[in-house]
């Protein structure tokens, strides 16, 4: 169960635009800022191949200008152990 | 545990990835990141009606982090008892879709505009105002619903009626209860059941009257299946147009031909009265007889007008009546059977059975539906098996509060939160209540429903407030009223919580707080008054509807009718309106007894709720001294009424030759408008489609999913075709549910109405087929 954190970075003026498509994807939330143009994206999918799907949705997304990595686990392996 | 560290994780990335943010981006603010998340693993569970059909199930909703995040049926409601359906377990999730309304907006230079609510509020007043001015006082409207609140209707209703003295104020539940209404006025004298829902748990027989319960009521449904697992003796009678989920369930399934229910009911009457199965001691003490006018018309044009009169009958002339209803006569036209027509009959006239029939837009939605509601009436009446347990006619309705709001309150133009218009008296009370001079209560009712649309697109009407409802894809004969509202000289100020086709025609959007986002009160189809509070906070600048017309009066100058603060308005709203109801007939509960339960029923008499009216063993308003008291009424009696078949408006013919169904699944609440935003509903059921019987399909050479043109004198539209799907229609008829805003069903709709209670039919009118 992979859970990371980004900074996405719109395109210009299209934040919104971005916040909708994003919220439109599994396994994402979203916390768009207040008074910038950045939104914190969190996403947990269930297995590898969901995280390789969402992630070339992700780059497939017309609004989005950049992606920075924050935050990364894998709850399942924490499990195992 | 793995749940709650799989949360903390998560609640670890999103504050990671937050200070990240911080560093890069200087003064930075995520004010709402907690509600988004969600995930802090704590649960708060508050209780609610389910806003999602007029059962009233009780609902807890849980908490966290100020969003809500789960659903469970709240065991301690009577209603429900702990379960839910498919649409109230993931109800909480409509209020999450990606693009929520929450700023106001306003049209400008053609363009829709973000603007401050209180800018959109002060230019919603200022138009009302001028428009009033320039075209006289009736020349404004609201339109409303039965999913406002309580103190939404109430506060409407008060502005409109009491301060501005116009009676433009109507809600959709004409659209779905109207004939319901008139049918329980016109028999008993009063709105609303006599019985409650644990008529199910006490009834031998079901019997639904063109209502596909199975989807539309699934909870209550579900608790007849359980009866009759439980007990031995219990069968249930499905009598529809189709064959159903309801069907598929029932020990027996009768199908009649559209419009024909009027004379099955009537023919059941004759074999009741024909073997001698009346109940002759209710009968004489408890009933009187009475005739109407008949060919009463369809009010398809403009300005129609029609008032029934009453004229008593004898019960010779009654049986005279029922003569051109022999079970051999009424199977020539409805396509039943006379066995299974003497069967029905059968089951109603066994005094060693509990019959209970149910029914809601099969009966109501009918261009005689104060008709059929009387005649089923009749049915009961006859054999007296009504107001005891498990013995009652049972109209359900269709919407979280259109008895609460729209039958109670009076939403209606020619009601008033007690009583009607036309009446001095009632006029009267509702002035001292309201503190306005009672000149203000104009004594004419203005326009229902339909006549308002028609009102807009003539130009009669020049301003409109819609709320919590989207009649740009509801109201029938729709391609009219749409232009209508597109005018350039009408104003359309619509609250609501999602873009619609309705926002699509305003001039202002007022962001709406939906269902738990603001404190209100329900009322469900067993007369149970249900309160909720504020759970949540509504998102950006969205306000209760509530709230909004507070706003719009005080601007207007009412101040001193709308004084309350906005800490504690509902319960004071909850107060005044109560003082209407006072009295055994209909005592509300007092606000700090409907906080504290999920739900209770009115009469509210010495702190003990009443389950069967008209029956002394329950009902303390009861006086005479008899077994039943049909106190409604002036002559203390229920009124059997001799009302004939007459067909429909729009029938079958050479050219449009079958007939066109409209309803719901179960899946989606109406029009789709919050339930398609919910993933997994609208995953289960993404579209609309139409419903064909396979010998129809196969004669049109088409299979499931090919498109079909469906084309009335009204429009056309092309949809996939559904063959063997979860209806069949009988040979001669297709079924559209309405939901898919893709599919506008109702430019095809006929705007005919029943002409006692203004309700549209929208079973019925004629269509023809291509494949497209």
């Amino acid at each position: 169960m992979p859970i990371f954190s980004y900074l996405a970075i719109p395109k210009n003026g299209a934040k919104k635009a971005l916040c909708t498509e994003l919220d439109a994807l599994d396994h994402c939330e979203i916390i768009p800022a207040e008074n910038q143009d950045v939104v914190v994206l969190v996403t947990e999918t269930p297995d590898e191949t969901a995280e390789e799907e969402l992630q070339d949705s992700l780059k497939n997304l017309q609004s989005l200008q950049s992606l920075s990595l924050a935050f990364g686990c894998d709850t399942s392996e924490q499990q195992e152990k | 545990m793995k749940l709650n560290r799989r949360r903390f994780m998560k609640y670890a990335a999103a504050s990671s990835a937050i200070a990240t943010a911080g560093s890069l981006f200087p003064g930075i603010s995520f004010g709402n990141w907690q509600q988004v998340t969600g995930n802090s693993g704590i649960v708060s569970w508050e209780k609610a009606p389910c806003r999602f059909c007029g059962t009233g199930c009780g609902v807890l909703v849980g908490v966290s982090d100020g969003r809500a995040v789960a659903v469970k049926g709240d065991p301690s409601c009577s209603v429900n008892k702990g379960l839910c359906c498919m649409k109230g377990y993931h109800s909480v999730q409509a209020l999450y879709g990606a693009d929520r309304i929450t700023t106001a907006r306003v049209r400008k230079n053609g363009e829709m505009v973000e603007v401050p609510i209180s800018e959109a509020l002060d230019l919603v007043a200022a138009k009302l105002a001028e428009t009033r001015e320039k075209h006289g006082k009736d020349s404004v409207a609201m339109y409303g619903s039965g999913q406002w609140t309580i103190p939404d209707g109430y506060v409407a209703s008060k502005l409109f009626k009491g301060c501005l003295g116009t009676n433009n104020v109507e809600a959709n539940a004409r659209l779905c209860m109207a004939s319901a209404v008139t049918g329980f006025m016109t028999t008993f004298g009063l709105d609303e059941p006599m019985g409650c829902y644990e008529d199910i748990d006490n009834a031998n027989v079901f019997i639904t009257w063109g209502n596909n319960m199975a989807e539309m009521h699934p909870v209550l449904f579900s608790r007849m299946l359980a009866n009759r697992k439980q007990r031995a003796d219990v069968q249930i009678i499905d009598f529809a147009t189709r064959l159903t989920r309801t069907s598929q369930a029932a020990d027996k399934s009768i199908l009649f031909n559209p419009q024909t229910d009027l004379a099955v009911a009537n023919a059941i009457c004759y074999e009741i009265i024909n073997n001698d199965w009346v109940n002759w001691n209710f009968v004489n003490e408890h009933v009187s007889f009475h005739k109407g006018k008949t060919n009463i018309g369809y009010g398809t044009e403009d300005h129609f007008a029609f008032t029934d009169k009453a004229e008593p009958i004898s019960l010779d002339e009654y049986k005279t009546f029922l003569e051109d209803y022999t079970p051999e006569k009424v199977e020539k036209i409805s396509g039943v059977p006379a066995k299974d027509i003497k069967y029905l009959a059968s089951l109603y006239g066994d005094p060693t059975v509990k019959v209970t029939s149910f029914w809601c837009m099969g009966m109501n939605q009918h261009t005689r539906g104060t008709w059929i509601n009387n005649l089923v009436y009749n049915i009961h009446l006859l054999v007296g098996k009504i107001s005891t347990p498990g013995s009652g006619p049972f109209s359900l309705t269709g919407q979280p509060s259109a008895c609460g709001t729209v039958r109670e309150v009076g939403t209606l133009t020619h009601a008033l939160p007690h009583g009607v218009v036309m009446n001095e008296e009632d006029r009267k009370t509702a002035a001292r209540i309201w503190d306005v001079p009672v000149e203000n209560i104009d004594p004419k009712p203005t326009y229902h429903t339909v006549e308002m649309f028609r009102a807009l697109d003539r130009g009669d009407i020049r301003f409109m407030w819609i709320q919590v409802t989207n009649p740009m894809v509801t109201m029938p004969n729709l391609n009219r009223y749409r232009k209508g509202a597109e005018k350039d000289d009408r104003f359309i100020v619509v609250s609501d919580v999602y873009p619609t086709p309705t926002t699509d025609v305003a001039d202002v959007i007022l962001p709406a707080a939906m269902w738990i986002e603001q404190e209100g009160l329900f009322g469900n189809s067993e007369r149970r008054t249900q309160h909720f509070d504020e759970i949540l906070t509504p998102p950006g600048e969205a306000m209760s509807d509530t709230w909004q017309i507070i706003e719009v009066a005080r601007r207007l100058g009412f101040e001193k009718q709308f004084p309350w603060s906005r800490d504690d308005y509902i319960g004071k709203i909850w107060e005044e309106y109560r003082l209407f109801h006072a009295g055994a007939k209909h005592e509300m509960a007092p606000y700090t007894v409907l906080k504290k339960r999920s739900g209770v029923q009115w009469p509210f008499v010495n702190g003990k709720e009443t389950r069967w009216r008209y029956n002394p063993k329950y009902d303390p308003a009861c006086s005479n001294g008899k077994d039943f008291d049909f106190y409604g009424k002036k002559d203390n009696r229920a009124w059997i009424w001799a009302r004939p078949y007459e067909p429909a408006a729009e029938s079958p013919d050479g050219e449009f030759n079958f007939w066109l169904n409209t309803g719901r699944v179960i899946e989606h609440w109406h029009t789709g408008s919050m339930t398609r935003r919910v993933p997994v509903l609208n995953n289960a059921m993404p579209s609309s489609y139409v419903e064909l019987h396979p010998d129809d399909a196969a004669d049109l050479g088409v299979v499931n999913g090919e498109m079909v043109k469906i084309i009335s004198r009204r429009g056309e539209i092309q949809m996939p075709a559904q063959i063997r799907g979860r209806g069949v229609p009988a040979r001669g008829m297709v079924f559209v549910p309405f939901f898919d805003e893709s599919y506008l069903i109702n430019e095809l709709t006929l705007d005919a109405f029943c002409p006692i209670s203004k309700q549209p039919d929208y079973k019925k009118c004629a269509v023809r087929l291509e494949k497209a």
